[in-house]
């Protein structure tokens, strides 16, 4: 098989796999783990593709979510208008984050985005419009163009499917394009992208703005899935858990942080009634474990298996 | 009455106060982290989760040991900075090839296995920690009702972040510490034992975390989350001073302090955001912060 | 008890008269949903007593009443987050067969569950929260709020201390819905017993210090100072107040406080607060005796909560037993029909707006020398009748009852 048709028997496995999930699984928890795919990869195109660990992911998910959620509810606006506002609210807001987070590096950059992420949690939690601790509830899930009625949740499952796969399209083709090239290029050497003549601050920040837009579409489909933006999704603890599934799944390789969604997501449902409180501390171990001796992640580690099985270095 | 923008001058005096105990937490912990980030050249995100385990760490001595206050001030530090060592031996050392990165990733992971271990043991909702006998009552300043515990936590805390800057600053010891940050390896040349430095200042810096747990214990609760909701602030406040100075960290926490509870009595709702506008702002004036020097 | 049963009985057949199709209960197994939280905030006023509290009713109801159906109790641990709660009640719903969720302590899990019971025609047993909105603003017709709520609890205390003297208020509120909304109920009630209230401050929820936010409280000169808060944040707020010599010159007033708080703090932190409860272990040989069967099971003495829980279970699945059926609205029928009498609650009703409407009582927090024995902290210092304690339906804004 050349390498063309694989690829393209791996999109269809996976196009397959998609639209079968809700046969075989609580539609539900398929379309959280979907949206918390879509969130990783957004993330993952910043930390594994130009370097920056933001620890403020949060705030352009919840923050997306909250925008989207009263739209809905308070504007009644269409479902789909309402997610291109969530959307575009995280965007402006990643802008602006990004201005003041880019310029610095490192771990001066992840206590950055921190510390702005935490200021934002706290609007979120005393502005009157979010319902603060209450959360926004009951936002209406509406309709696709006045056609499809998406409280249905096998109909709402396919929109959600097909929005991910947009959102996954799109960070796929900013990979592959130049832009992707010449982030890659800064992370491994931010110097001489400069002496290239590259502006380096004008990609970090183009995608910054990128990977905050996705995250907020992630946040946005999760409010209209869930009915319900509430502050656990501008917490910095979501900000934490979206890192670990980045390094669980595989950083800087394209879906690997889609399955560390998959898995962290899962794990967490089934082990929520069982442990409780200990989910934490599993999770923590789960960490320290990746860092020590796992950062490849499960899809990095797949991939040098099959390297050095097949002895090809691509 | 006379004041400050309608704010009677009692009032604003009694929240300075108030912001300078707050500001000595801050303080003492930005402290320790620049000691760490000065060696290890690591963000140490554990250290909430360890000043939590301090606090924590005193309750049950007094709990469990009928150990009192005054011993657990001694004990509780070189105890957390003991889990410190071996936290740095056991993980923290495999690192430094790496990208500073993954350190702040692992103590993430560490700050989540101790705050969920002790939270499972505890439950969240806080243990009572006596204000130790001696130290019970206030001194009437004539514009506020100074808790006695208070005015030790600020005293405490000066002479500890005075002394800290003194051994870094004048000491022979504090003259290795700088060179082994300046050169690890001209430093190692010279016969130092750099990697036992490092191991040192790990420990100590996680000590002072845990030294300001025993200090908070009686003022807040004993709580598992006590730690990560201060440590942002701390970051904030980091990212203020810039990583640049000893004596840096400890004036921004000490002001940031101060801030806070100024903001208290003109705008108490901003008194949570305050921290991070104010680190927005130097951030946009001055990237490397007020005492760092640009890389 | 005999006339109790009567009753039921009496409801049981006048709802099978009025029922038109044949009652039956799915799968024959009715299966209640404990919605908690096992390791937040309020996992002392709720958390595992108040599964167990369930699990108590429903051993007891099946070895006194031995009914023909199944019964089965499923937890989790809603962390309180709304998400989190509402994310299981869909689960419960959709894939376990859940017949009705209980408890849901926090204001937030409760309103959330609310919707999604309402969207799949489920039944809800709010014990745990006690927000008001519940029972108006957010009301549905599949909800029973049953153990208290802020009005309850905010209008007891208050008038008990406007009354002792405590003219000037002023309030330390915590800066969500939840206390602004208490802080409002405890304003309408200081001045409609010629109380003034001087102001109020709002501190970040959760919050730590509150001394910056007592140093304002203690500048206004009020009489009394109202803690607009609950849990953890009340909790610090009482030890702080004592340090900066706040207490005793002024008063505190918690407007929502549990036994489990003053457990937490001491008595002498908390001697001679006033408090409102709907129950307290040791007020009569029948909370007694039930509270010591609790107690050994759970080690604590059990919080208004636990008992409330128990009540509104037991109820609950009486009137599946005389419906024959775990139909929603049949089973709320006859729920509705059926005065509640037993050590929690006496000639408890439920309103249509959903509220169960009972006695609460003013407590005084005992001072450590008057406490005989361990648990030994309140006096029972007033019997407020039910239609006092409760918001009254003229004043409803839930869009069931008509005005």
């Amino acid at each position: 098989m050349s390498q063309a048709v694989r690829i393209r028997a791996g999109y269809l496995l996976a196009v397959a796999a998609l639209l079968l999930a809700p046969q075989f699984f609580y539609p539900v928890l398929v379309m959280k783990v979907l949206c918390f795919a879509l969130f990783a990869c957004a993330f993952n195109l910043l930390l594994g593709y130009a370097g920056l660990l933001s620890f403020g992911h949060a705030a352009f998910f919840g923050g997306a979510a909250y925008v989207a959620g009263y739209a809905l509810k308070s504007w009644h606006v269409p479902a789909l208008v309402g997610l291109l506002l969530g959307t575009l609210a995280a965007a402006a807001l990643g802008w602006l984050f990004g201005r003041l987070a880019i310029r610095r590096q490192g771990i001066y950059f992840a206590m950055i985005t921190l510390a702005l992420a935490q200021m934002v949690y706290f609007i979120c939690l005393q502005v009157p419009y979010t319902g603060g601790e209450d959360g926004l509830q009951g936002v209406p899930r509406g309709s696709l163009f006045g056609l499809v009625d998406l409280a249905d949740d096998r109909n709402l499952y396919y929109v959600v499917a097909a929005l991910c796969a947009l959102g996954f399209w799109i960070i796929e083709r900013a990979i592959h394009s130049p832009f992707g090239q010449v982030l890659k290029a800064i992370r491994e050497n931010e110097p001489r992208a400069i002496s290239l003549g590259y502006d380096v601050e004008r990609y970090k920040l183009l995608a910054f703005v990128l990977s905050a837009a996705l995250t907020g579409l992630a946040g946005a489909t999760k409010t209209l899935v869930f009915s319900f933006a509430s502050l656990t999704d501008a917490e910095w603890h979501t900000s934490g858990e979206v890192v670990l599934m980045t390094l669980v799944g595989g950083l800087g390789t394209v879906y690997g942080p889609a399955v560390g969604a998959g898995v962290i997501v899962t794990l967490q449902d089934q082990l929520a009634d069982k442990v409780g409180s200990l989910v934490s501390v599993i999770m923590g171990c789960i960490f320290v474990l990746c860092v020590l001796a796992f950062r490849r992640g499960i899809v990095g580690e797949l991939q040098a298996l099959y390297r050095s099985a097949t002895g090809n270095r691509y | 009455m006379s004041g400050l923008f309608g704010v009677p001058w009692p009032a604003l005096m009694g929240q300075l106060m108030l912001g300078l105990v707050n500001g000595s937490f801050y303080a003492i912990l930005s402290l320790g982290l620049a000691v760490i980030f000065g060696m290890l050249n690591i963000i140490n995100f554990a250290h909430g989760a360890l000043y939590m385990m301090g606090a924590f760490l005193a309750w049950m001595g007094l709990r469990y040991w009928g150990i009192g206050y005054g011993w657990a001030l001694l004990l509780v530090p070189v105890l957390v900075g003991i889990v410190g060592i071996v936290i740095e031996r056991a993980f923290l050392q495999w690192l430094y090839r790496l990208d500073h990165l993954y350190g702040l990733l692992l103590t993430f992971g560490l700050a989540l296995i101790i705050e969920g271990l002790f939270r499972h043991q505890y439950g969240v909702s806080g243990l009572p920690y006596e204000i130790p006998a001696p130290l019970t009552g206030a001194f009437n300043l004539g514009f506020m009702f100074l808790p006695r515990y208070r005015a030790w936590v600020i005293a405490v805390s000066l002479s500890v972040c005075l002394g800290t800057w003194i051994v870094i600053e004048k000491t022979r010891l504090g003259a290795y510490l700088r060179a082994a940050t300046e050169n690890p390896r001209l430093t190692a040349a010279f016969g130092i034992n750099v990697p036992l430095l490092v191991t040192l200042a790990y420990g100590f810096g996680v000590g002072l975390a845990g030294l300001a747990g025993v200090l908070a214990a009686p003022v807040f609760q004993v709580n598992p989350l006590m730690g990560s909701n201060l440590i942002i602030v701390v970051f904030a406040v980091v990212v203020i001073g810039g990583m640049g100075s000893i004596l840096g960290s400890i004036v921004t926490g000490i002001g940031l302090g101060v801030i806070e509870g100024l903001s208290k009595v003109f705008y108490p709702e901003a008194s949570a955001t305050v921290v991070f506008v104010v680190m927005a702002l130097v951030l946009m004036l001055r990237p490397a912060g007020l005492f760092g020097r640009e890389q | 008890m005999r006339s109790n049963l009567f009753t039921a009985a009496l409801a049981a057949a006048l709802s099978l008269a009025a029922g038109t199709s044949a009652a039956q209960i799915s799968d024959n197994v009715v299966k209640i949903g404990v919605l908690t939280d096992m390791s937040g905030v309020y996992s002392d006023l709720a958390g595992a007593g108040a599964v167990d509290a369930v699990n108590m009713a429903v051993e007891d109801f099946i070895r006194r009443e031995k009914p023909k159906f199944a019964i089965e109790v499923v937890s989790a641990d809603h962390q309180n987050k709304g998400d989190i709660a509402s994310n299981k009640a869909r689960e419960w719903f959709d894939r376990d067969k859940v017949d009705v969720i209980t408890d849901l302590v926090t204001t937030s899990t409760a309103l959330a569950v609310m919707k999604i019971a309402k969207e799949k025609n489920r039944l809800v047993m709010v014990s745990g929260a006690g927000s008001t909105r519940i029972t108006n603003e957010d009301c549905n017709d599949v909800t029973v709020h049953w153990t208290y709520d802020t009005y309850a609890t905010a209008n007891g205390t208050a008038k008990a201390v406007v009354k002792q003297g405590g003219k000037s208020w002023f309030f330390l509120t915590a800066d969500y819905a939840f206390g602004l909304s208490l802080e409002k109920d405890a304003t309408d009630v200081v001045l409609a017993n010629g109380g003034k209230v001087l102001g109020s401050v709002r501190h970040p929820f959760p919050g730590t210090d509150f001394s910056s936010f007592l140093l304002t409280a203690q500048a206004s000169g009020a009489d009394v100072i109202g803690l607009a808060n609950a849990g953890a944040d009340t909790i610090n707020s009482i030890k702080q107040a004592a340090e900066f010599g706040i207490t005793p010159k002024q008063t505190l007033a918690g407007l929502l406080m549990f036994v489990s708080d003053v457990h937490s703090l001491g008595l002498k932190a908390t001697q001679g607060m006033y408090l409102t409860e709907s129950f307290y272990w040791d007020m009569n040989d029948e909370t007694r005796a039930w509270s010591k069967r609790f107690f050994e099971r759970q080690k604590k003495m059990p919080t208004m909560d636990d008992a409330g829980l128990y009540s509104a279970v037991t109820h609950y699945l009486r009137a599946v037993k005389a419906t024959g059926s775990d139909d929603t609205q049949k089973v709320m029928a006859a729920m509705k029909k059926t005065p509640i009498n037993d050590f929690f609650a006496k000639k408890g009703f439920i309103r249509d707006d959903g509220r169960m409407v009972h006695d609460v009582y003013l407590m005084q927090v005992k001072k450590p020398e008057e406490s005989k024995y361990a648990w030994d902290y309140y006096w029972v210092r007033q019997t407020i009748p039910g239609d006092e304690a409760f918001q009254p339906l003229s004043r409803s804004r839930c869009p069931l009852i008509k005005q």
